[in-house]
């Protein structure tokens, strides 16, 4: 049986390597090739796990706890059909980008070939030790892609992304260093029965609290999101997409793992709490800061800190008695997951259109937009309908699993924050829209921008619109176990 | 004390000592110095606490070297955009925020 999981390491660095040879902003026709071929290999592997299950795969022939373990299972699946699935459009979108504007564009192709190989081996990690190497290598070139502009603004936001990613990767292999000295193992099949049957140390706590902070540091939740509109609003658009769509859910990723396979026998009800609780600030806060906003792109990464509050939701909601509540909690979170990322990918890539015609990064000159890039807003209209999660989109049914979660599982006051938090989202993105159908401000000159701009990011948001239809494909890959 | 218990010790002081620095140090290159302090700390604990009964554990060592490699490259990189910050700006240090940023604590 062929099997694709050494390939999706592979093939990525070798792309990036390759790209680098061909020369400075060179390689762009090579990548879009190559990401076909993964995209492929990742169908593959989707319906092996559908078809066989999980499975684990031994690099080398070196089985744990010799050697590293990478393990793929239902919810891999999903993150690495969606992690192509999202770059494959901005890949494309990102050669007509850079065609027209040539600023950012030195190191971008291998830059960003690392940054995916560096996700597909975060997402396959079975080993605690291994998803520290591959959390610094995704941080360093996600530093790399933001810092790519070279304005005094992108290298002050990189450089405090780069020191708050090294923060909370520096925690997280504290909290390494603890388990492997309280359980000699960093493979999470050794550690994870460990945890389960022995008695709760102090030291599994501190690791679990460092790791944990960690990893919210990277992930952007509120009060840790100060570092994020920044680095994801002044970056290249094409780089603010897959940094807003698919890095920080990287982190987030590990997250979900980490809390209810490895820490399961350790986490409370409170710190769930805490975590909800959390989220529920950052959505109402994020969306009123999005909508103080006067440029577009922070618009929409002030949007992204919202958005990111909901993935928090199903911590609270996954520790319901009731058990129809916990399993639509988790399908409501991961589906939230996707459809963020896909809208998200294709809001950025469609303010980058419109910043990129404007000339100029700011709401107020948008007048008259609806008449020059009808699609391009069209594209922005349709990504805000599933970040306000209205049907038929993959936001509503996001939604609608975590208020039926929260309905049937009694918590009330979760189904609040998310109606509150649907119409603040429709504030912002309704703010832009507004602004798009008055008269264009005088004296403004919209520089006419190529087909190829549009349709990619057209695409995406198309995507995250049907994915309303086509969710129960995605449930299934999710309960393949 | 056993000797592996003083190194883990010291090694979370040390952890504390970079944090500490990391977030409230003004001056990028104390940042930076901080954040390699962090990474000592975190490496004295790992080799510290992974020797049983006084004879080293090959593992945590092979982990410590993995930490340096990255620890030197994250180091590399921060300082190539702090002197493209001091040739830009003038300044090591990040500038004022604009108004209206959101911001919810300085000096990060």
């Amino acid at each position: 049986m062929f099997d694709p999981v050494p390939w999706l390491i592979l093939l990525p660095l070798a792309w990036g390597c390759l790209t680098f040879l061909a020369g400075i902003g060179r390689g762009g026709r090579l990548v879009v090739a190559g990401l076909i071929i993964q995209l492929v290999l990742t169908i593959i592997l989707a319906r092996q796990i559908v078809m066989e299950g999980a499975r684990h795969y031994a690099v080398g022939g070196w089985g744990a706890p010799l050697g590293v373990d990478l393990y793929v299972d239902g919810l891999t699946g999903i993150m690495l059909l969606l992690t192509h699935v999202v770059a494959l459009p901005l890949v494309v979108y990102a050669r007509a980008y850079f065609s027209s504007q040539a600023e950012g564009a030195s190191y971008f192709w291998p830059l960003t070939c690392f940054l995916l190989a560096a996700m597909n081996v975060l997402f396959m990690s079975a080993d605690i030790f291994n998803i520290y190497v591959t959390l610094e290598l995704l941080g360093l070139a996600a530093v790399g892609l933001v810092a790519a502009a070279g304005s005094a603004g992108s290298v002050t936001a990189a450089i405090r992304y780069l020191l708050v990613t090294l923060l909370g990767s520096g925690a997280y292999l504290m909290g390494v260093a603890l388990l492997y000295g309280t359980y000699g193992s960093v493979s999470l099949a050794v550690l994870e029965p460990l945890l389960a049957t022995t008695e709760i140390s102090a030291a599994a706590c501190l690791a679990a609290m460092l790791m944990l902070a960690g990893l919210l540091l990277k992930t952007a939740l509120f009060p840790f999101h100060f570092w994020l509109p920044p680095a994801h609003g002044g970056a290249p658009a094409p780089v603010s997409a897959l940094l807003s769509a698919l890095v920080i859910k990287a982190s987030f990723y590990l997250i979900l793992r980490l809390w209810f396979d490895l820490f399961a026998p350790l986490v409370t009800t409170q710190a769930a709490q805490l975590l909800g609780g959390l989220g529920a600030a950052a959505i109402l806060w994020g969306s009123i800061l999005a909508f103080n906003q006067t440029r577009l792109k922070m618009l929409v990464a002030y949007s992204t800190v919202a958005q990111i509050g909901y993935l928090f939701l199903l911590f609270p909601l996954m520790t319901s008695a009731i058990p129809g509540a916990a399993e639509s909690a988790m399908q409501g979170g991961v589906m939230q997951l996707v459809a963020h990322a896909l809208a998200k990918a294709a809001m950025f890539a469609a303010a980058g259109v419109m910043v990129l015609s404007a000339g100029k990064d700011d709401i107020a000159l948008l007048g008259g937009m609806s008449s020059h890039l009808p699609l391009t807003l069209f594209t922005f209209a349709l990504a805000g309908i599933t970040l306000m999660g209205l049907p038929p989109s993959g936001g509503f049914i996001a939604k609608w699993l975590l208020i039926d979660s929260a309905v049937s599982g009694g918590q009330w006051g979760w189904v609040v924050v998310m109606i509150l938090g649907g119409l603040l989202s429709a504030a912002y993105v309704f703010k832009v829209l507004r602004q798009a159908f008055l008269p264009p401000v005088a004296g403004i000159k919209f520089k006419p921008v190529i087909r190829m701009l549009e349709w990619p990011a057209f695409l995406l948001a198309l995507i995250s619109l049907l994915l309303g239809f086509r969710s129960v494909e995605v449930l299934n890959l999710l309960g393949a176990a | 004390m056993s000797g592996a218990l003083i190194y883990a010790c010291a090694g979370a002081v040390l952890f504390v000592f970079g944090v500490t620095g990391l977030i409230l140090l003004p001056h990028l290159l104390r940042k930076i110095l901080a954040f390699n302090i962090m990474g000592s700390g975190v490496f004295l604990v790992l080799v510290g606490l992974g020797q049983r009964d006084g004879t080293p554990d090959p593992v945590p060592q092979a982990m410590v070297l993995t930490g340096i490699v990255v620890a030197v490259a994250a180091t590399a990189l921060a300082l190539a955009l702090v002197r493209r910050l001091l040739s830009l700006t003038g300044k090591i240090q990040f500038p004022e925020e604009p108004e209206g940023s959101g911001r919810c604590w300085k000096n990060k």
